[in-house]
């Protein structure tokens, strides 16, 4: 190997056998990090009112309640999926008064007075959003589970493209942006599926911002 | 109804509505997110309790202590359960892994408690309080040293002489290749909600791709009688094999029910999925390949070895080795090596998966020793019969067409031959292709139809786990039936249903249909007898024989008829090797400075005999590139070898394709038909397409740069230092 | 995640002051990495302080000719702001190059800054951590342990823990300045070369921050111009983080600046690096990398480095 410097790999220690076992013990006790403060200043619980889907809707929330826990479990909304819980896969994508967000990564009580859009809201079996029908006759999907987040990713993609929002693979940030595949792929991949339905969510996403041209 | 003999010409042939692109009939229900999940049926039982799981912190060992105390104490919660308080529950026939009771600990996060609470909050929290102590054993990680030490031990599969052949052989290989663990990263978490309240009937609620399968490892689990047992899994969000064992979520909201006396859900955390469940097992594997210049195979011989806990299987990487390609000597074979990692078992297309990775590398790297374009080596090595055994014929096999049509699709000709040779801006431009093999199992499955009115229900225990399975069981019963698409509503993965091969190993599309296929059949026949007629034909809605027509609608006036039949499968199958076979084409970038490489173009053609729908179908492959992009490129379970434990579990550590990794893809259907197959003379598609797909990545990365990784993922530091200077 | 309480701050001042009054008081603005943390019982606050009704979500030119990024303006509209696009293009290259647009949307300016890192090690609260429980070990310097993505400089014995942020090399190349409020009321100024700090033999001491400290805004100086750009070289093609990612400016004479993400705890950068600049990336590397200690498995990372730097100098 040819190096601009020369260095020293780091040493590693052996934590086998008995230390091992030592060290088992110890992690027993590891979920309390740092140190520890025994309880909560005041209320765990609090009330949050926001605007589901066009309905107001009050809750009464442990504070530890996500935004897409409060949707999935308490508003019986179980359309917006549970994929990862930690801002990893995008199932859970929801608009929050008009941005895509990862409704796993917001609590919901920071949500007072916001409005939130589901895969609910934007259409029924019977009457689909233009988005949820391209997804269905381009077979945008296979079992599912990913594809109301990366419905409501999709439509708000159309959205920052045309608000010239700019994206790691916008070549020049200083003109209008193009609704192109590449585009549209980078700004999707924050919307995993394992299934592999890329290419076809992306023709898919292409007809929509197509015809709304 | 039984398959006893090749498929004549039938209705399958003239066919209206199988095989033609229907969108999904499920299609709506998921778009608006209707479709209902394991984890989110709040309407099935009332009163549902939320568990979470505790994982073990070693890999071997046992537990010595835990204390519940304060998880007991904790707000919300209604019951603990450790591995300590039950006595081992039992392992099915087709597991590795005790997925509960006793202090045994045989991997890491191995499920050691439940907490069953109120809300999801409550449980979660409370199951950080639980402590637990462990004597740890030692273990070995280390599969490469293993596989020096087993290498020529063994009864290999043998034809020939392969020592002899390969000796004097004038153009050989002899390589290493390695393939790295692989989590089947599924988009739902393995789910469930359990009800067994009161200890008799156990009801799960759950995510699992084989109803029966699930039925019977829940009995052996709980020693209890199957018949006290009931699933549910109409929609399953992705399960590439994960699912088809019941695991740890079932088990525990299972035990959690009985303790707190109700019902209880159980999602698995994302973080837990990868050491808890199922995964596949890392490979290394040597393939030695001797050809004469003409480029003629005339020795191959194939050694693996993967991991597994005692028991289970492992990576078989030479599934594909004793059929694919001719070569008049032969060794092959498997080590499976006992070790304390997470249960390695099934996942897409096991076997071919890592064992294509490997060998289509070899047969590129066959190809330039002997001056040979891949396509060509690949076709003067094709084989209609299993190579050294002339009564055992493939029932049908088009591998060369496969190549050559692809290769004409893909302007394969056209490429840059020299490694790397062609460039694009900062992007050192290469091509690639590879062969794909997948065995085309057919099970035992059936089915009940009920008609009333016009309308025909089906029922059957096969699951869709994102491959289409209502679809094309609607289209297969419309098609029999002569009824419109629309007047079919299929209804699946209920225990109470007929049983049916469910979904794996590319089994259960071929299967699945033909007992529908046969069910209708019986349909049919309780009509004509009905009727009085001989053999009328069913069209249109009616029910033809010479002038006379007969409505459906009009047959039982109000009345529902039902028929039910299970297609078997006859011996004669034994007699011939069923498979699909495909060609994967591939254009890769590789940055000439960072040697990161991008997919850029894919193509594969897919010879699997009828497909029944080819919005479906296609659909079926190319998640299987995408899968195998990730493979190829990105995916790897990083194994920490002192501990034993996949460090990177979860999806932001475990890189999976993103939108961005893929490229518009591809997909020729060759028109084939195999009459041995199935009565709709159809064969699986749903793993194909990942089979060799990772090794064509590969391969074009080589063509690109003249770096040849035979070590996966092709990451870039595997390449870094061989790149030429910028 | 332990219960806690929750109070929406209405001031910064007094935000700071109940954050260091109220035992086990954090701040959560977008949440993207806080909630993550606390799901997993890395992070256990006990009491919430939510900062985004301050009003801090603005960008502003300052009198000296350079802007103020509000604390709270999020990734994607500081990416899409056209001052910031046209005079400080690196930092909207790395804004983009991190995460994906729906993280983007939520994550907000200071809590990219205060990000935690992605070791494995880190993450999973059975392997011993340093960082998390400090005297416990380091997991990923065990033998075996999985170090690819880790540190290979900056680093120590009881840490090899990488920082996770693009945007963070970008602003230390425009030698921002990071902009508090503390318990006590007053403004401090802290340069973004001085906010990191590195682990020593205190690995969960990340920042110069102080008890309760507030983040209110990150200044930029006056443009500088130049050629700008952000390379970050990564497994797949997004919503990855990186092996390793160079920001670069670089002016008509060939002088410039350069600082590395993936590499270190902080974002990388030497003044006796950016000096090499015009005798290419061998020169700068060789001063911006010596002293390294990297492991078996990410020793790529200082070839990675160079060919990076080196192909981004070879497109001018």
């Amino acid at each position: 190997m040819n190096l601009p410097i020369e260095f020293q790999l780091r040493r590693r220690t052996l934590l086998i056998g008995t230390a091992a076992s030592a060290a088992a013990l110890r992690f027993a006790q590891t979920a309390q990090a740092q140190t520890p403060v025994s309880k909560p200043a005041g209320a765990e619980k609090s009330a949050v009112t926001m605007t589901v889907n066009g309905e107001t809707k009050t809750l009464e929330l442990d504070h530890r309640t996500t935004l897409l826990d409060a949707l999935r479990e308490h508003l019986k909304l179980t359309g917006t999926k549970k994929g990862c819980d930690h801002g990893q896969c995008g199932a859970c994508t929801v608009s929050v008064n008009g941005t895509r967000v990862n409704s796993c990564l917001s609590l919901a009580v920071m949500h007072e007075g916001d409005e939130v859009t589901t895969i609910e809201g934007l259409g029924t079996p019977d009457n689909l959003d233009p988005m949820q029908q391209a997804f269905v006759d381009h077979d945008g999907f296979q079992c599912g589970y990913c594809t109301p987040g990366q419905i409501c990713s999709a439509k708000a993609v159309i959205d920052e493209i045309r608000a010239g929002v700019p994206s790691h693979v916008t070549s020049d940030l200083t003109s209008p942006i193009e609704m192109s595949g590449p585009e549209i792929r980078e700004r999707m991949s924050g919307n995993i599926c394992r299934c592999g339905a890329y290419s076809n969510i992306v023709e898919a996403i292409t007809e929509v911002a197509g015809e709304q041209v | 109804m039984e398959f006893n003999k090749p498929a004549d010409q039938n209705l399958f042939d003239r066919s209206k509505v199988v095989g033609k692109p229907h969108t999904r009939i499920d299609g709506p229900l998921k778009v608006s997110g209707q479709a209902p999940y394991a984890y989110e049926r709040h309407d099935v039982v009332d009163g549902q309790l939320v568990g979470y799981p505790v994982g073990s912190t070693i890999a071997k060992g046992r537990i010595t202590s835990m204390n519940t105390e304060a998880a007991k104490k904790a707000p919300g919660v209604k019951a603990v359960v450790t591995t300590l308080d039950i006595e081992p529950l039992g392992i099915w026939d087709y597991n590795a892994a005790r997925l509960f009771g006793g202090d045994k600990v045989e991997h890491y996060h191995q499920a050691i408690a439940v907490v069953v609470a109120e809300t999801f909050e409550q449980a979660r929290a409370a199951a950080a309080l639980i402590e637990t102590s462990y004597d740890v054993e030692q273990a070995k990680f280390d599969l490469k040293s293993e596989f020096e030490r087993l290498q020529g031990t063994g009864e290999p599969d043998t034809v020939g002489n392969f020592d002899e052949a390969f000796a004097a052989a004038p153009v050989t290989l002899d390589e290493v290749y390695t393939t790295p663990s692989e989590s089947h990263a599924m988009m739902e978490p393995h789910a469930s909600i359990v009800d067994w309240s009161d200890g008799g009937d156990m009801k799960l609620w759950t995510s699992n791709q084989m109803i029966e399968w699930g039925r019977q490892a829940l009995a052996k689990i709980f020693s209890i009688d199957p018949d006290r047992i009931s699933l549910e899994s109409p929609y399953i969000g992705g399960g590439f094999g994960a699912k088809l064992w019941v695991c740890s979520d079932a088990v525990l909201a299972a035990v959690g029910s009985r303790a707190a006396g109700r019902p209880v859900k159980l999602a698995m955390p994302r973080p837990f999925v990868a050491n808890n469940t199922t995964h596949r097992s890392a490979t290394i594997q040597r393939i030695k390949i001797g050809a004469a210049e003409d480029g003629k195979i005339t020795a191959i011989s194939h050694e693996a070895a993967s991991h597994t806990l005692l028991g289970g299987s492992g990576e078989n990487a030479i599934a594909q080795t004793p059929y694919f390609y001719a070569g008049d000597n032969r060794y092959i074979i498997h080590h499976p090596v006992e070790m304390n990692l997470p249960e390695a078992n099934a996942m897409r297309a096991p076997g071919e998966t890592a064992g294509l990775m490997a060998l289509e590398i070899a047969m590129d790297e066959m190809a330039e020793k002997l001056d040979m374009d891949p396509v060509e080596f690949r076709i003067a090595n094709d084989t209609q019969i299993k190579p050294g055994n002339p009564m055992k014929p493939f029932s049908d096999r088009h591998f060369v067409e496969c190549l050559r049509r692809g290769a004409d699709a893909f302007g394969w000709a056209d490429r840059n031959k020299t490694p790397g040779g062609q460039r694009d801006g900062n992007w050192l431009i290469g091509h690639g292709m590879a062969g794909a093999y997948r065995g085309a199992p057919t099970m035992k499955s059936g089915a009940r139809v009920r008609l009333k009115d016009g309308s025909l229900t089906v029922e059957t225990d096969m699951t869709d786990i994102g491959t289409g399975s209502y679809t094309i069981l609607a289209q297969t019963a419309a098609e029999t039936m002569g009824l419109p698409l629309e007047a079919v509503d299929v209804q699946l993965g209920k225990s109470s249903y007929p049983v049916s091969s469910g979904s794996g190993g590319q089994w259960g599309a071929a299967s699945s249909t033909a007992g529908v296929y046969a069910a209708c059949v019986a349909l049919r026949q309780q009509i004509a007898e009905r009727l009085g007629l001989e053999d009328p034909r069913f069209e249109g809605g009616n029910v033809v024989d010479g002038d006379m027509e007969t409505a459906l609608v009009d047959i039982a006036q109000g009345e529902e008829l039902v028929a039910e039949d299970t297609m078997e499968f006859g011996d004669f199958k034994k007699n011939m090797v069923h498979a699909t076979f495909g060609a994967h084409f591939v254009e890769v970038g590789v940055h000439a400075g960072t040697g990161e490489t991008r997919v850029r173009r894919m193509l594969a053609a897919c010879d699997a005999g009828r497909i029944l729908n080819p919005i479906t179908a296609r659909s079926q492959v190319i998640g299987g590139m995408t899968m195998g992009t990730g493979g190829a490129l990105s995916e790897e379970l990083a194994l920490d070898q002192g501990r034993g434990f996949f460090a990177n579990h979860d999806l932001a550590g475990y890189e999976v394709a993103v939108h961005a990794d893929i490229p518009h893809q591809e997909v020729i259907f060759l028109d084939t038909l195999d009459v041995s197959a199935t009565p709709l003379k159809a064969k699986g598609v749903g793993e194909l397409g990942l089979c060799g797909v990772a090794a064509a990545i590969a391969n074009a990365a080589y063509n690109a740069t003249g770096v040849r990784v035979r070590d996966y993922p092709v990451t870039l530091d595997k390449m870094i230092d061989k790149l030429p200077a910028i | 995640m332990k219960s806690f309480s929750y109070e929406r701050a209405s001031n910064a001042g007094q935000a700071a002051a109940r954050a260091a009054e109220v035992p086990g008081a954090m701040f959560v603005a977008g949440g993207t990495n806080l909630l993550d943390l606390m799901k997993l019982e890395i992070e256990t606050p006990r009491h919430l302080i939510d900062v985004n009704g301050l009003g801090l979500d603005k960008v502003e030119e300052t009198e000296e000719g350079g802007l103020r990024l509000g604390a709270l303006v999020s990734n994607t509209d500081l990416a899409a702001d056209d001052r910031v696009r046209r005079d400080y293009p690196v930092l909207t290259r790395a804004l983009v190059a991190g995460a994906s647009g729906q993280l983007r949307n939520k994550a907000t300016t200071a809590g990219n800054l205060l990000q935690r890192t992605r070791c494995p090690y880190f993450y999973d609260t059975a392997m011993p951590c340093n960082k998390r429980s400090p005297g416990e070990g380091c997991g990923a310097l065990s033998e075996g342990a999985f170090s690819r993505q880790l540190g290979i400089i900056g680093t120590s014995d009881s840490c090899i823990a990488t920082h996770p942020s693009d945007m963070a090399v970008a602003l230390r190349v425009l030698d921002a300045v990071v902009e508090t409020v503390t318990p006590s009321g007053a403004t401090r100024r802290i340069p973004l070369e001085e906010f990191h700090q590195l682990p020593g033999d205190t690995p969960e001491k990340e920042t110069a921050l102080m008890d309760g400290e507030l983040i209110t805004s990150v200044v930029l100086p006056a443009p500088v111009g130049g050629k700008q750009a952000y390379y970050k070289a990564r497994d797949r093609a997004s919503y990855a983080f990186a092996l390793v990612s160079v920001a670069l400016i670089r002016q008509p004479d060939g002088s410039g600046r350069v600082a590395l993400g993936g590499v270190a705890p902080k974002p990388w950068r030497r003044p006796e690096a950016d000096a090499e600049l015009p005798n290419g990336a061998r020169a700068v590397m060789a001063r911006l990398l010596d002293g390294a200690r990297p492991t078996e498995e990410n020793t790529f990372k200082i070839t990675l480095a160079e060919r990076t730097l080196a192909s981004m100098l070879a497109e001018e």
